[in-house]
This record gives C-alpha cells, sequence and structure tokens, in this order.
C-alpha cells in the first residue's frame, strides 16, 4: 500500500519534468499503479510504439466514404494513428458485439451511422442506441460554431449542446398492454442527471464559458424532467461562476430561430436533445459540418453529430466530409 | 381494411355533409351564426374587442356569446369548466379564446388542459404563413402543423418507481392515431394543400411511433391523391431550419407536435402573429391566439390582435365563410405590409385601437 502510494507519487512527480521521452514508461506504470490502487480511473490508451489505435466502424450510407476521407488524410499528414476497422451489418447481434469489444480494447472510436430499418421488430434494437448504453457514454457533446464562408441565416452563433446521452425517451422499454394501445416509458434518474450536470459544468467552467441553459418541459412531465431540473440546479449551486437559467423546449426552438446568439452551453436530456441538436446544426449551415463526440467515463466515440445515414447520397462522391474530418480532429485532441 | 376504407369514406362524405349544412345553419338562423367568445385574462378583453370590431365593420354575419372561463368544483370534487360555458360551446359548436391565465398552485390543472378533455380537442392545427412586411429571417414559409391533442407524452402518467428513478409514460393508441391521420388528410384535401408528411422516431421508439406510422400509412391509403411521406423528427428540425418551403402539412405524436409547431410559429415571427385552432370530437372547434396574456401591458392599449385576427379568419374558412375571411386576411396583411400602422411588438408605435381602425378601414374600402 504504501510502496504503491509512493509509486503513484513518484509518477506524479516524474510527468511534470519529462521532455517527452519518459513519458510513455512513466504514463503506462503511473496508470498501471493507479489501476490497481483505484478501480475507477481510466484504463490506459492503446498506445503501442507510439501509434495509438483506434476502432473505425464505417456504418451505413455514407459513412464508409467519409471514413475513407478520413483514413487517406491520416495517411497523407503521417499521424501516427492505426485504425481496427469493424464492420457491423445491420442484422446480427454478433457485430455489434465484436465492436464493442474492440472499442473496450482500444478506448476510443470512430464511426459513421449504422441504419436502423424500423420496420424490423421492436426486438431488435437500434445498434447506435446499443453501443451508446452498453459503454455508457452518458455525454453527448456537440459544439455549433458559425464557420466563416458558410452563407446562414443567423450569425455568430456558438452554441455547446450537452445531450444524455443513455436514458430518457431512448430507453427503448415499450409494451402493448392491451391490443392497440402502446406504451412507451421514458426514464429520467437522478444519478445520470447528476452526472450529466456535472459534466456540463465542468465542461463550461473548462472552456471558460459564462452561462449553462437546462432545457426541459417540467410544467407538463413534472415529475420526470421536475427531477432533471433539480439535478441541475443542484450542480449549478456548486459552480457560482457560472450562470444557469432553465428554457421550456418549445421557447428554446422558438428562441434558436430567431435570436440564437442569446445561448452560451445548453444541457438537456436525450428527445430534446435530439431535436435541438439538430436545429442548431441547420442553423450553422447543415449535417455535414458539425461533428458530435460521445463520452463515457472509459470510452470516447467522435461521430457527426446529427448522425445520419444518408442513404440516398450515399456512393455519389456528393457528402460533405467536414464534419467527419471535424470529428477526427475532435479525437486527435482527445488522445492528445 | 375494407371497414377502415368505409369509415374514412363514410367520414369524408359526412364532413362535404356537414358543410352546406352549417351555411343553411346560419340561413335558417336568419343569417347570423353564434359563436362562443371567450375573452380570456390580461390582454384578452382588448383583442377580442378588437376583433369584435374589425368584423363588424366586415359586417360578417356573427353573433358573439361571451363566457368567463374560470374553474370551479363541481360536485365529487372534480374540477370543471362553468356550465354556462359548457352549455354554450355544445349549442354553437364554435368558439372563439383568448389567452387564459394558469395560476401556478391554483389545486386546479391548466384551463386549457379542462378545455381539451371537456370538448375532446383531438387535434390542433396551426398553419403558418410568413407575414409579409413581418420581415424574419425565413421568407415563403407556407406549412401546416396538425399535432395530436390528447395522448402520446402528455398523458401525466408518471411515477416514482424507486426513489431517484423516476418513469414517465407515453401513450399511443391505434383510435387516436387513425382519428388524427385522417383529421390530417382531410385538412389536406380540404385546403387544397399537396402533400402529408408523418413525422415520428421510429426508429428508437419502434413500437409507439411505429404504430402511429402504421396507421398514418393505412390511412394514406384511401386518400391517393395527396401525397404521404414519412421522416424522422430530427431530419425534419435539420430541414425545416435550412429550407421551411419543402413542408407542406405534417401530423405528429403531441410532444413532437408541441415542438415543432412552436418552431414554426419562431419562423414566422413568433406566437404574437401566429393563429392555432383545436378541433374535437362532435364537431367542436375552438380557435385560440396562443400567445401568453401579457399582463404588463394589459389596459394599456398597447396589445397586437393580429394571432386573434387570423385565429378567427381560420374559424370564418372553418364555417364555411371564405369570402369574409379573405377580405378580413388581406385587410390585415395590407396593413402590416404597409408599415405605417403597426404595434409595438411588430416594430412600431402605434396603439392597438389604431391599429385595430386601420384594418377596420381597409376593409370597409374593400367593399
Amino acid at each position: 500500500m504504501a510502496a504503491s502510494s509512493a509509486a503513484l507519487s513518484m509518477s506524479k512527480i516524474i510527468k511534470p519534468i519529462w521532455c517527452g521521452r519518459l513519458s510513455t514508461t512513466a504514463k503506462v506504470f503511473g496508470a498501471t499503479v493507479s489501476s490497481r490502487r483505484e478501480k475507477s480511473t481510466v484504463p490506459p490508451p492503446a498506445k503501442y510504439g507510439g501509434r495509438h489505435t483506434v476502432t473505425l466502424i464505417p456504418g451505413d450510407g455514407i459513412g464508409p466514404e467519409l471514413l475513407n476521407h478520413v483514413r487517406e488524410l491520416f495517411r497523407f499528414s503521417c499521424v501516427p494513428v492505426d485504425f481496427e476497422v469493424v464492420n457491423v451489418c445491420s442484422a446480427t447481434e454478433d457485430d455489434i458485439n465484436n465492436a464493442i469489444t474492440a472499442i473496450r480494447r482500444n478506448g476510443v472510436a470512430l464511426k459513421g451511422n449504422i441504419e436502423t430499418l424500423h420496420t424490423l421488430p421492436a426486438s431488435h434494437k437500434s445498434r447506435n442506441n446499443l453501443l451508446r448504453t452498453t459503454l455508457d457514454l452518458y455525454a453527448n457533446v456537440m459544439h455549433c460554431k458559425s464557420l466563416p464562408g458558410v452563407q446562414t441565416r443567423h450569425n455568430n452563433i456558438d452554441i455547446m449542446i450537452i445531450r444524455e446521452n443513455t436514458e430518457g425517451e431512448y430507453s427503448s422499454l415499450e409494451h402493448e398492454s392491451v391490443s392497440g394501445v402502446v406504451e412507451c416509458l421514458k426514464i429520467i434518474t437522478r444519478t445520470n442527471s447528476l452526472r450529466i450536470a456535472e459534466y456540463a459544468f465542468k465542461l463550461a467552467r473548462e472552456k471558460g464559458r459564462k452561462r449553462v441553459t437546462a432545457v426541459h418541459k417540467a410544467n407538463i412531465m413534472k415529475l420526470g424532467d421536475g427531477l432533471f431540473l433539480q439535478c441541475c440546479r443542484e450542480v449549478a449551486a456548486g459552480y457560482p461562476d457560472i450562470a444557469f437559467d432553465a428554457m421550456i423546449v418549445d421557447n428554446t426552438t422558438m428562441q434558436l430561430v430567431s435570436k440564437p446568439q442569446q445561448f452560451d452551453v445548453m444541457v438537456m436530456p436525450n428527445l430534446y436533445g435530439n431535436v435541438v441538436s439538430n436545429v442548431c446544426a441547420g442553423l450553422v449551415g447543415g449535417p455535414g459540418l458539425v461533428p458530435g463526440a460521445n463520452y463515457g467515463r472509459d470510452y470516447a466515440v467522435f461521430e457527426t453529430a446529427t448522425r445520419n445515414t444518408g442513404k440516398s447520397i450515399a456512393d455519389r462522391n456528393i457528402a460533405n466530409p467536414t464534419a467527419m474530418l471535424l470529428a477526427s480532429c475532435m479525437m486527435l485532441d482527445h488522445l492528445k | 381494411m375494407a371497414s377502415n376504407a368505409w369509415r374514412s369514406m363514410l367520414s369524408h362524405v359526412v364532413g362535404a355533409a356537414k358543410r352546406p349544412t352549417v351555411c343553411s345553419r346560419s340561413v335558417f338562423s336568419r343569417g347570423l351564426q353564434t359563436v362562443t367568445l371567450i375573452p380570456g385574462d390580461g390582454i384578452g378583453p382588448e383583442i377580442s374587442v378588437a376583433v369584435m370590431k374589425i368584423f363588424e365593420s366586415a359586417k360578417v354575419p356573427i353573433q358573439w356569446e361571451e363566457r368567463n372561463v374560470t374553474a370551479i368544483q363541481g360536485p365529487g370534487g372534480r374540477w370543471m369548466i362553468p356550465p354556462d360555458c359548457k352549455e354554450s360551446m355544445d349549442r354553437t359548436l364554435i368558439g372563439l379564446k383568448g389567452p387564459l391565465k394558469t395560476p401556478i398552485a391554483a389545486g386546479h390543472p391548466s384551463m386549457n388542459l379542462l378545455l381539451r378533455k371537456t370538448f375532446d380537442l383531438y387535434a390542433n392545427v396551426r398553419p403558418c404563413v410568413s407575414i409579409e412586411g413581418y420581415k424574419t429571417p425565413y421568407t415563403d414559409v407556407d406549412l401546416v402543423t396538425i399535432r395530436e391533442n390528447t395522448e402520446g407524452e402528455y398523458s401525466g402518467i408518471e411515477h416514482i418507481i424507486v426513489d431517484g428513478v423516476v418513469q414517465s409514460i407515453k401513450l399511443i393508441t391505434e383510435d387516436a392515431s387513425r382519428r388524427i391521420a385522417e383529421y390530417a388528410f382531410e385538412y389536406a384535401r380540404n385546403n387544397q394543400r399537396n402533400s402529408v408528411t408523418a413525422v415520428h422516431k421510429a426508429n428508437i421508439m419502434r413500437m409507439s411511433d411505429g404504430l402511429f406510422l402504421r396507421k398514418c400509412r393505412e390511412v394514406a391509403e384511401s386518400f391517393k391523391d395527396i401525397k404521404f411521406t414519412e421522416m424522422y423528427l430530427d431530419t425534419v428540425c435539420l430541414n425545416m431550419v435550412q429550407d421551411p418551403t419543402q413542408f407542406d402539412v405534417l401530423v405528429m405524436p403531441n410532444l413532437y407536435g408541441d415542438i415543432l409547431s412552436d418552431l414554426c410559429a419562431g419562423l414566422i415571427g413568433g406566437l404574437g402573429v401566429t393563429p392555432s385552432g383545436n378541433i374535437g370530437a362532435n364537431g367542436v372547434a375552438i380557435f385560440e391566439s396562443v400567445h401568453g396574456t401579457a399582463p404588463d401591458i394589459a389596459g394599456l392599449d398597447m396589445a397586437n390582435p393580429t394571432a386573434l385576427l387570423l385565429s378567427a379568419v381560420m374559424m370564418l374558412r372553418h364555417m364555411g365563410m371564405h369570402d369574409y375571411g379573405k377580405k378580413i386576411e388581406t385587410a390585415c396583411f395590407d396593413t402590416i405590409r404597409d408599415k405605417q400602422v403597426l404595434t409595438g411588438d411588430l416594430g412600431g408605435k402605434s396603439k392597438c385601437s389604431e391599429f385595430t381602425e386601420e384594418i377596420c378601414r381597409r376593409v370597409r374600402d374593400m367593399d
């Protein structure tokens, strides 16, 4: 116990001193030691011989061609990243399990959207959703910024959207109690709401943002969204330097199309996150421009923000690769 | 399948037969149709007066029956609307409502909810048309959102399973989905619209939105002249803010409808200029302005009556009085386009009464 704590403090001292040569050894050593001590630290990155390994899931539609562009660009720029390609076919369970194992192994993934045929029976869950919930990628972060040179109706937009990614309306718990009556459950838990609020405020502080807005519909869903709002308020109390306010989702969409410059950081449950992130992506220029990232405690998966399969424009060489390229840049930032 | 086709044909025939009945009823009762007017709270009374004045100058054959809607507790402790209001609505079948205040912690549910439950107002219709003269970043918007108003995510069924875990139930039923789909297609047909788009999230909520979608598809079979498409909610939102001209009539369950209808209202300039209608079973229809009561400007003659006026125009069209509707709508749009007499929220400095007077003048000049 004493030896490991000494080793831990030693690695903490080595880290600021090194100039990069001892880095890998120290990091692995420090990480191994600390992982033995506390189970909750992040597993070591899959970095062998100075090159990272990243899982690549091409998906359907425009996914494969966009990811090919990313690979080409990486090769051209001599980026020390190797891709482990895992193809996921929508039909079987095995493919998605392989993908999940690969991501657990590598820690980081870059993916295209996997199509969900909603003509299949309800027991066949959405592959993307399955991936997110199994790996507990609880935060979906999207940064919408007006890009210079892109003609849009609104300018100077700079909104960060943090969306709860695992529960809410996407719990896939449905049943037909009586013939002709279907119930779908929306689950909100205190733990997850606190977690996402904590993530949002921490990110806001890191990026030097001034205000966090919680988006909800607590006037109608008093218990569910009420719990979410309460958790946000509790977390906000611990961050007095960041202003906090709440807005109802329909008012939010109305404000977004008239005055989007008023928003800074927004945090919300799953479904509203879907709507708001798509509205914001549309405001800054479309689905081809905005990257998105899904962060969990241990894993990170990067993709385009609006998660479109783009079947209608697949294989025609007209898809905009910007979103996927920016997502790969976010991934490189994450890999440091 | 055959019974569904027969049922929709019957409803179409009944719908077609109903319209001449409405007109003939007005002929029978000495040409005057009675409409229940609920002024509401805050700026409600003054905008109702404005609408009544404009209707008078257009010589619309309507007489108003004013009623108050404040919740009262009936026998057994159940909250309900006053019986005289209910009796009036049951008789006239058409209502025009101003904004209602929902006091917090009053012990009773919101008045809008009570009205909805009492008259089974299952469809909320919001036509969003860009107003010439009121500039927004979006031009040429011309779409209609039809939202299921009774079930879905707003069923209000919530439970705390264990401490810290809340479950909210979204209810989708076959009957309600079929009813709203039928209404949407009938509306499209009666108003010469070309296509109906069902908005859903069936990739995630397979069974519930899947059921809604199936019902829409079935109803679409009986309306072959109207194009039917389906689109995911996120794709609709994405495309709506980039190019709203590609949408025509949108039909969707409750929550998506709430969000999308407010999004579309934002595209044309906000709730102050958006009309709205609620259609119920048994032929009841209540048209309303969806903005708030604005207590800060109540009584100061600063309110903008456009939302209530356009809802009243919707009401005229529903009643078959298309000519009067067109006349008043044109006068209103011309006034806004000229920008001479505009209320504060539209960017001008005139009073509500001046704005109303200008519209009345134009209506009279048109005759």
